[in-house]
């Protein structure tokens, strides 16, 4: 991936406030303070340490805390996620980060069999306040191991929880709340998101953390997206908004829980819904909200909800095939004038 | 040896005998459900090992932990409502044989995956590394688990970084029916130790007063910052796998030859040889044993079932769909 400068940045400090940043830097500035405040938040994960993270996003912090709170391990995913199952056991709040989400697939024993199991297991008595974070999504012609989104196996997990910030002022929020919280939370960072610009105040208060946002107010249709679904979401309305369709987007924020509660208020007034992902369509996340807005929305909706998402393919490395497997802001605006189509009579 | 200790040796061997004796009639009376992994043969490991820890030490073990739990201080009655998936049991009766948890004295289960304690108990020893403290883990495994991608990614890490960590084999000879020879290209398991940087050792895991000889100096090892070791105890069990393997694949042969190596009857020999203990000794030791399985058994049958599904998944309850109050 390329790096860029940034202004915001020492050679061995950490990323300062400002009014805007970078994903990574909010993210940084996040695990400065958790570190900070509480001796017991440490960090785990290949080249954490003294290369500063593979997205920078733990930069300086090495220099800052020491090795054994900011730990370079071997690669080992299913072990060094187990060594941080195994140290929330006894008390520590680690934060693993999977390089890219890819190499989860060899730590799903660790995530799904014990992070997400033990408290159960044991009756309530094992606590395991652990946060993985790890980048997913189709960047740029990675090839088909390295362009996965596992959304839908993580949701359906029973004791882990999943937030997909896209913003820098979200990456900021639900990190920090990910790390105080007492349970296992996944962070899913986007691979294309790091290095794009929002406005950052580390001391504005947090929404819940589960809680979606309205990025863009419409009466006309509701698309509900996250990740870098949400920015494609966003292009496609200010461009149907010139042909006088107004366009609802909604950033999820969170996969697990879902902020039903949003969705329906924003269907009641919409009455058409189209989730758009970047997940392959099969068993998705966009299938459980398309039908469970069908169960519990129906008589507010017009029409059935509608499912963008990647085509049922592995990744391709040629960008344009690439660029066709996922949806596009071409794809969007094209499914929301069809169901704008249904309603202009 | 101290009298004392030599009780105890006695007395806890013949408790883990009689409870897998008393959990097997309960599986086979339906009041026991799941998988079933007993431990006949193999009672100088645990009780050898765990009686040279320090009781702020931590435990992590493997699905066949009965023996661990109780030796390491879980009352028997609550191991056995937990084999009976009661609300008294050590893990609420959610768990079952083979995830067996008590916080309050550290022993950290019950793994039904083979090869998970070892990631387990390197991370409660980086934790107790990055606290500097002088606490330091029992992790036991089998020999089938020396196959596993984590126990050799977790010796890297653990030597890596010095982490107080007591590895220590259960090598019964079988993973589940593949007997050694054809599982393991490196049979001997304190063998792989080496290829660390950790020291390791072989041990007669049927000699309880060899396996404590060899803890105790492993445990001073670890505790005294030296990094990780490695204990390979050669045991055997005399049961299948689990309730489910009747351990066909043996010659009546080799079970023969392994029981006249029986643990409980060595050292019951050699205690009363050398004076550590006498008869009177054993046959009260027998009779609280019995007193005390039966009285599992009773509690265990007696006791209610768990009632909250819910309970636990989450630190606090959790609404998927997002419900506001």
């Amino acid at each position: 991936m390329t790096r860029q400068r940034n202004d915001n940045v020492g050679i061995i400090g950490t990323a300062r406030p400002a009014p805007e940043l970078e994903v990574w830097q909010a993210l940084n500035i996040a695990l400065d303070r958790a570190m900070e405040r509480d001796s017991s938040v440490f960090i785990l994960g290949e080249d954490v340490g003294l290369f500063g993270g593979s997205y920078r996003v733990t930069q300086g912090l090495y220099a800052k805390y020491g090795e054994w709170r900011v730990r370079d391990t071997p690669i080992s995913e299913n072990s060094f996620v187990g060594i941080g199952v195994g140290a929330a056991l006894a008390g520590g709040r680690p934060v693993v980060e999977i390089m890219t989400i890819n190499f989860a697939l060899l730590a799903l024993d660790s995530i799904i069999n014990m992070a997400a199991k033990l408290r159960y297991m044991s009756g309530g008595q094992l606590q395991v306040p652990l946060v993985i974070r790890m980048p997913g999504g189709v960047a740029k012609q990675l090839g088909a191991q390295h362009s996965q989104r596992l959304e839908h196996t993580l949701v359906n997990v029973p004791g882990l929880r999943v937030v997909v910030p896209a913003t820098p002022q979200d990456s900021y929020w639900q990190l920090s709340q990910a790390i105080v919280a007492d349970d296992p939370i996944i962070v899913l960072e986007h691979e294309l998101l790091y290095f794009t610009k929002g406005p950052f105040d580390p001391d504005a208060p947090p929404p819940a953390m589960h809680a979606a946002a309205v990025r863009r107010e419409g009466r006309d249709v509701t698309l509900v997206a996250w990740h870098r679904m949400v920015s494609l979401a966003m292009e496609a309305a200010a461009q149907l908004s010139t042909r006088g369709i107004e366009v609802e987007v909604i950033d999820l924020r969170s996969l697990r829980p879902i902020d039903l509660p949003l969705l329906r208020e924003s269907v009641s007034k919409t009455r058409h819904a189209i989730v758009v992902e970047e997940d392959c369509r099969f068993g998705g996340v966009g299938a459980e909200i398309a039908a469970t807005l069908g169960e519990v929305a129906h008589p507010d909706l017009a029409s059935p909800v509608r499912r963008l998402a990647a085509s049922d393919v592995p990744t391709p490395y040629n960008a344009e095939l690439e660029r066709a497997s996922i949806p596009g802001t071409k794809n969007i605006i094209q499914a929301v004038e069809e169901l704008a189509g249904l309603h202009t009579d | 040896m101290q009298r004392k200790l030599a009780r105890q040796f006695f007395y806890d061997m013949t408790l883990a005998r009689q409870f897998e004796q008393a959990a097997a009639e309960q599986y086979m009376q339906g009041n026991i459900g799941g998988f079933l992994h007993l431990y006949p043969g193999e009672e100088a490991v645990a009780v050898g090992s765990l009686h040279a820890a320090e009781p702020g030490d931590y435990v992590v073990s493997t699905y066949r932990e009965h023996v661990h739990a109780m030796v390491w201080g879980v009352s028997p009655s609550a191991v056995m409502a937990e084999l009976f998936g009661r609300a008294t049991g050590c893990s609420g009766g959610y768990g079952g044989s083979m995830h067996l948890y008590d916080v309050s004295r550290r022993f950290l289960g019950g793994y039904a995956i083979v090869g998970e304690t070892f990631a387990i108990a390197a991370g409660v020893g980086y934790w107790l590394r990055l606290n500097d403290s002088t606490q330091i883990v029992l992790c036991y495994f089998g020999d089938g688990a020396a196959n596993q991608g984590t126990f050799h990614e977790t010796l890297n890490m653990a030597a890596l970084w010095k982490l107080p960590v007591l590895f220590i084999c259960e090598n019964n000879h079988y993973q589940i029916g593949t007997e050694i020879h054809r599982h393991s290209a490196v049979p001997d398991i304190y063998r792989h130790a080496s290829a660390y940087g950790i020291d390791g050792r072989h041990v007669d895991g049927m000699d309880v007063v060899a396996v404590h000889e060899a803890t105790r100096a492993a445990v001073q090892h670890v505790r005294s910052g030296n990094g990780p070791y490695l204990i390979e105890c050669e045991t055997y069990r005399y049961r299948g796998h689990s309730m489910a393997d009747p351990g066909a694949y043996r010659s009546a042969l080799e079970l023969a030859e392994l029981r006249a190596r029986d643990p409980l009857e060595i050292f019951r020999e050699r205690a009363l040889g050398q004076g550590w203990l006498n008869e009177t000794d054993c046959q009260e030791a027998e009779k609280t044993v019995a007193e005390v399985v039966a009285e599992a058994v009773r509690f265990a049958a007696e006791s209610p079932q768990p009632t909250d599904l819910g309970k636990g998944v989450y630190s606090e309850p959790l609404d998927l769909y997002g419900g506001r109050p």
